[in-house]
């Protein structure tokens, strides 16, 4: 009857059973059924790319942990290095070379994570930042799309060939299948002159399915779209980042569309193009570099759409989303700090409520 | 060249004349540090620390005369308090931090004399002559001057109770800084 | 989602943790056998400590006025046991401290025998006289809060309060004191419920019931068919929904400012057992000194509730209930708010709704780990605060950048550390920021104070030295006026010597 029950601990006693772990995992297994379509449409080289890539992710984010004295497997274990390396590795290219793979996954986690102070206290997208840092440093290797070459299909590269190819890049042999994206096609036809209405039946046609040169992972539109509603209906995310991108990008697309349609493609073109679905689900959503408040999260997403939109329109490169996203992670606390919820009893300034006498 | 040469030279002094002259007609007032440095001493100028009264300590310290462990009776947290506001890097090891603490008389020693009385900054001690003295607890602000001036060692410091009324949650640990 | 819980019928704040209500909700009420000691603490109330009017020895009756009401918000205590004083003295605390307070022990002499004072027609003596017995009557908000009740009579009386709001939501897991009340004595709670109308001057009184409870929900209805100004209103069953700025948003759609009290929107709200605690002290005349208390956790062998008499040790209770094997952690109160216990003796205070004995599985602590922003608190947070932020700042030691985000409207119901996926002990940063926020600023009172007296010692000092001085020079100036005097006549030739 004397017993002493312990130190004081403080309530509540009970808590929840979801954790980072868990949310990773669920976050992978909604990416996972358009990667393996990724791999299988282009190939071995594909899927070694992506394992580089997420390797060298996991060990930028365990050298720096051993270089704290820390021990690198509970770390580990929580799966954000993984999904950070599996983010970076879907918006490569298909067929980069094992040093993209490298330097893409170690700058993600060591100078977009780490060296903030890990998880949660970085102020940008971890992969976007290794995906921009590449795009600037390699541009030619980073643009360098391939038409789709199934992986059981006659000419494409048996596993072997494939490992071959990520180690010692493209063989003479299949330099026909290099080609350009819809977004590239269009915008250096404009720049050459040939508006879109001449252009576009030549580009490499726009396929819901995904069977169309792109990056590793952001082909397939529908398998992604059902990923992300499936993160939605498994509350880990909610809608408002990824229908505010949407209609960001969406909006602006349709109206100049309308206005002009041989300068500007239409909206159908911009949703499936490039890295938009991805970038609405699973990249704009990252918890740590957006804002917490529901109209904070509307802001950011309309926000990155109407950028992406506004670079692929206007500015030097034909994709937008990775720079997009790093914009508007830097205005997030701003956007944190004037967008607060309503508090209880109190009005949307702050103040006390006024009581009615 | 020598137009280039020149044309910069000329410009480099002009804007450094203009950022002189800036600094001394545009410079910004100081903050009277002084009376914030006082406002974080205890105020029982009790003269502990040597000097007169608290706002003289506060001169001293805002002149940089004195170190910001010079207040016993406010202890480390005072001492961190005047390290911040100062800006100045503090060893704290050396800071003995009793904690608060007020002065108890035992009464089975006082022989009444009064000397305590004298000295107490704030008044907090009562007791008449022959009468054995006490101290009001909500007064005292742990000076010690009383413990020095009684013949009999009937006051002594303790730390202040921890009641259920002042207990406060201490912060979380955490698992890696 | 945010739109599916609105087509849900539920609200969007707060969480649902698994019940764990039943099978203790519904064993049949026992009867603790009456202790043969007890420890009445002295403060069981918001406010200040009773003050004892008993001496050690004196024999008294169970309902006896052992200690009296001190001050404007206190309430006073009665014995809940009949036999002998034998001590006024220290006990430990149900404070997560483990500091002791004073409390009143009495032998009992098994006897059981009540003083009472009933009151036939509560409806026919003025509201105050109302008041006044309850006051009398020791009753204190018995949902936890224990704030005295007859003051929050006369504020919602002075405020015009015109809807009294029985609060029957429970909300916490395991605890079912309340559903037992409503189930076993609805009759009673419902008559509180009026007599508490009629002293504050309400017109209606709306009971929210969780709907979890569907039992105590018929029992309510029947018991409050003959009353049409008494309606009973299922909520939906969510954790905070018994906190009363959240029942009384669910139930008027009112909100209450976060500077004003409920009674400034015209409503006031009392827990279903305060109620009944009213229509026993006031129709019956028997003041507060037993209450139902729900004894529950992986660690107990039969859990349900227990009808207790104040003041007896837990410990006493708990092996009255059996347990399965040693409980790793005892709580006061629910998972979600309880305050956590380091022993079993203990006394049972007039807050206790519940006791709950832990076993290993569900006093397990994860480890915390990094925020990883999510945002989870703040969709939970029923008052739509930030706990990321709050936390974030605390953490760094920028306590008055937390309070800028609104931490002192925070009401640490534990939504935020129960969500929190990285288990991060948020209520506790909050507890902690609340408490050194208090102590700062009952610091800087005191170096007021301490500034205050040593000018006033200062001052003292000098005027006595003025007055001493101002003596010296009426008495110089007296002697100076005899010299004179006597040196007038030029016979006398006296030297008088002077004293300085």
């Amino acid at each position: 009857m004397s017993q002493s029950y312990g130190m004081t601990v403080a309530a509540p006693h009970t808590t929840t059973s979801n954790n980072p772990g868990r949310i990773m995992t669920l976050v992978m297994l909604a990416l996972a059924p358009a990667t393996f379509y990724g791999f299988w449409l282009y190939g071995w080289p594909a899927f070694f790319l992506w394992a580089i890539t997420v390797a060298s992710a996991m060990l930028g984010e365990a050298f720096c942990l051993r270089w704290q004295n820390r021990s690198a497997a509970p770390v580990l274990q929580d799966g954000s290095a993984i999904l950070t390396g599996w983010l970076l590795a879907v918006s490569l290219p298909p067929w980069a070379p094992w040093w993209i793979g490298v330097f893409g996954g170690l700058f993600a986690t060591m100078l977009g994570k780490q060296a903030f102070g890990g998880l949660g206290q970085n102020l940008f997208n971890p992969a976007m930042v290794a995906r921009v840092a590449l795009l600037i440093s390699f541009p030619v290797q980073m643009t360098a799309w391939v038409a789709p070459l199934p992986m059981f299909s006659a000419g494409a590269p048996g596993m072997l060939d494939g490992l071959l190819i990520v180690l010692k890049g493209m063989p003479q042999s299949l330099d026909a299948v290099t080609s350009a994206t819809t977004l590239g096609f269009g915008k250096t036809e404009l720049s050459r002159g040939i508006d879109l209405l001449e252009s576009l039946p030549h580009a490499p046609a726009l396929s819901f399915i995904g069977n169309r040169p792109g990056s590793l992972g952001e082909t397939a539109a529908w398998l992604i779209l059902a990923g992300g509603v499936a993160t939605m209906f498994l509350r880990i995310i909610t809608w408002h980042i990824p229908l505010a991108m949407l209609a960001g990008i969406a909006i602006p697309a349709a109206i100049l569309h309308a206005v002009d349609p041989a300068r500007y493609l239409d909206m159908g073109a911009h949703l499936l193009s490039g890295g938009a679905m991805l970038g609405a689900f699973f990249i704009a959503t990252d918890y740590v570099t957006s804002p917490n408040s529901p109209r904070g999260q509307l802001i950011f997403g309309f926000g990155c759409g109407a950028l992406t939109y506004v670079i692929r329109t206007w500015a030097g490169y034909p994709e937008g989303v990775a720079f997009a996203v790093l914009l508007m992670n830097s205005l997030t606390p701003i956007i944190d700090t004037y967008f607060k919820p309503r508090i209880y009893g109190r009005d949307r300034k702050g103040k006390p409520l006024q009581t009615a006498n | 060249m020598l137009m280039s040469v020149g044309s910069l030279a000329a410009m480099g002094l002009a804007l450094g004349s203009v950022l002189g002259v800036a600094s001394r007609y545009l410079a910004v007032e100081e903050n009277p540090i002084e009376a914030e440095l006082q406002a974080m001493l205890p105020g029982s100028q009790c003269g502990q620390c040597g000097y007169v009264g608290c706002a003289q300590a506060a001169a001293a310290l805002a002149k940089g005369e004195a170190p910001v462990t010079l207040c016993p009776p406010g202890g480390k947290a005072t001492a961190e308090a005047l390290a911040a506001k100062l800006g100045v890097k503090v060893d704290l090891s050396k800071v003995a931090d009793t904690g608060p603490q007020i002065a108890e008389v035992t009464e089975e020693i006082c022989i009444g004399c009064c000397r305590c009385m004298k000295v107490c900054p704030t008044d907090a001690i009562i007791g008449a002559a022959k009468q054995i003295h006490n101290v009001i607890r909500e007064a005292c602000t742990g000076c010690s001057s009383c413990v020095d001036v009684c013949p009999t060692e009937a006051l002594g410091m303790m730390p202040i109770p921890v009641t259920l009324q002042h207990w406060t949650w201490p912060k979380p640990a955490s698992a890696h800084a | 989602m945010g739109f599916l819980d609105r087509f849900l019928n539920k609200p969007s704040w707060g969480v649902h943790p698994d019940d764990h209500k039943r099978p203790g909700a519904d064993v049949p009420l026992r009867v603790l056998p009456t202790p043969e000691r007890v420890y009445m603490p002295l403060s069981q109330h918001v406010g200040g400590a009773a003050r004892p009017i008993v001496l050690v020895g004196q024999k008294v009756l169970k309902g006896q006025l052992i200690a009296e009401a001190q001050g404007n918000i206190s309430a006073p205590i009665h014995a809940s046991v009949s036999g002998t004083v034998t001590a006024i003295g220290d006990v430990t605390a149900p404070h997560p401290s483990g500091l002791p307070f004073k409390a009143i022990t009495i032998d009992s002499d098994g006897l059981d025998r009540w003083v009472a004072n009933p009151l036939a027609d509560p409806f026919s003596v003025a509201p105050e006289e109302v008041a006044r017995r309850a006051a009398l009557g020791g009753v204190v908000g018995l949902g936890g809060a224990t704030f005295p009740s007859a003051v929050k009579f006369a504020l919602g009386k002075r405020l015009k309060v015109s809807t009294l709001i029985v609060n029957g939501g429970e909300c916490e897991p395991y605890l079912s004191s309340d559903d037992r009340i409503m189930r076993d004595f609805a009759d009673q709670v419902v008559d509180g419920a009026r007599l508490v109308m009629y002293a504050i001057g309400a017109s209606e009184a709306l009971v929210g019931i969780e709907d979890n409870k569907p039992e105590a929900i018929a029992a309510m209805r029947k018991a409050a068919e003959p009353y049409p100004e008494v309606k009973i209103r299922p909520v939906p069953a969510r954790y905070p929904m018994g906190s009363d700025k959240q029942l009384i948003q669910t139930l008027t759609g009112k909100e209450v400012p976060s500077d004003a009290r409920a009674a400034e929107v015209g409503v006031l709200v009392h827990n279903v057992s305060t109620c009944a605690a009213v229509h026993k002290a006031v129709r019956l005349g028997q003041p507060l000194v037993e209450r139902i208390v729900t004894i529950n956790g992986g660690a107990i062998a039969n859990p349900g509730n227990v009808f207790v008499p104040l003041g007896t040790m837990i410990g006493e209770v708990l092996a009255f209930v059996g347990l399965k094997e040693a409980p790793s952690r005892l709580i006061l109160g629910g998972p979600m708010m309880g305050t956590p216990l380091l022993h079993d003796r203990i006394p049972i205070v007039k807050g206790a709704s519940g006791i709950l004995a832990f076993n290993a599985a569900e006093a397990m602590v994860p480890e915390a780990g990094p925020c990883i922003r999510c945002g989870s608190c703040t969709k939970a947070c029923p008052m739509g605060l930030l706990p990321l932020e709050m936390a974030a700042r605390i953490k760094v030691g920028d306590l008055e950048g937390a309070e800028a985000y609104a931490l002192q409207d925070c009401i640490s119901c534990g939504c935020c550390a129960y969500v929190c996926p990285s288990h991060i002990p948020l209520v506790q940063y909050f507890s902690h920021a609340k408490g050194e926020l208090t102590a700062a600023e009952r610091t800087k009172l005191r170096t007021e104070a301490t500034k205050r007296l040593a000018e006033a010692k200062a001052a003292r000092i000098e005027r006595e030295n003025r007055e001493k001085a101002e003596a010296a020079a009426r008495r110089k100036a007296e002697r100076d006026a005899a010299k004179a005097a006597t040196a007038a006549p030029p016979v006398t030739t006296e030297k008088q010597g002077v004293s300085a």
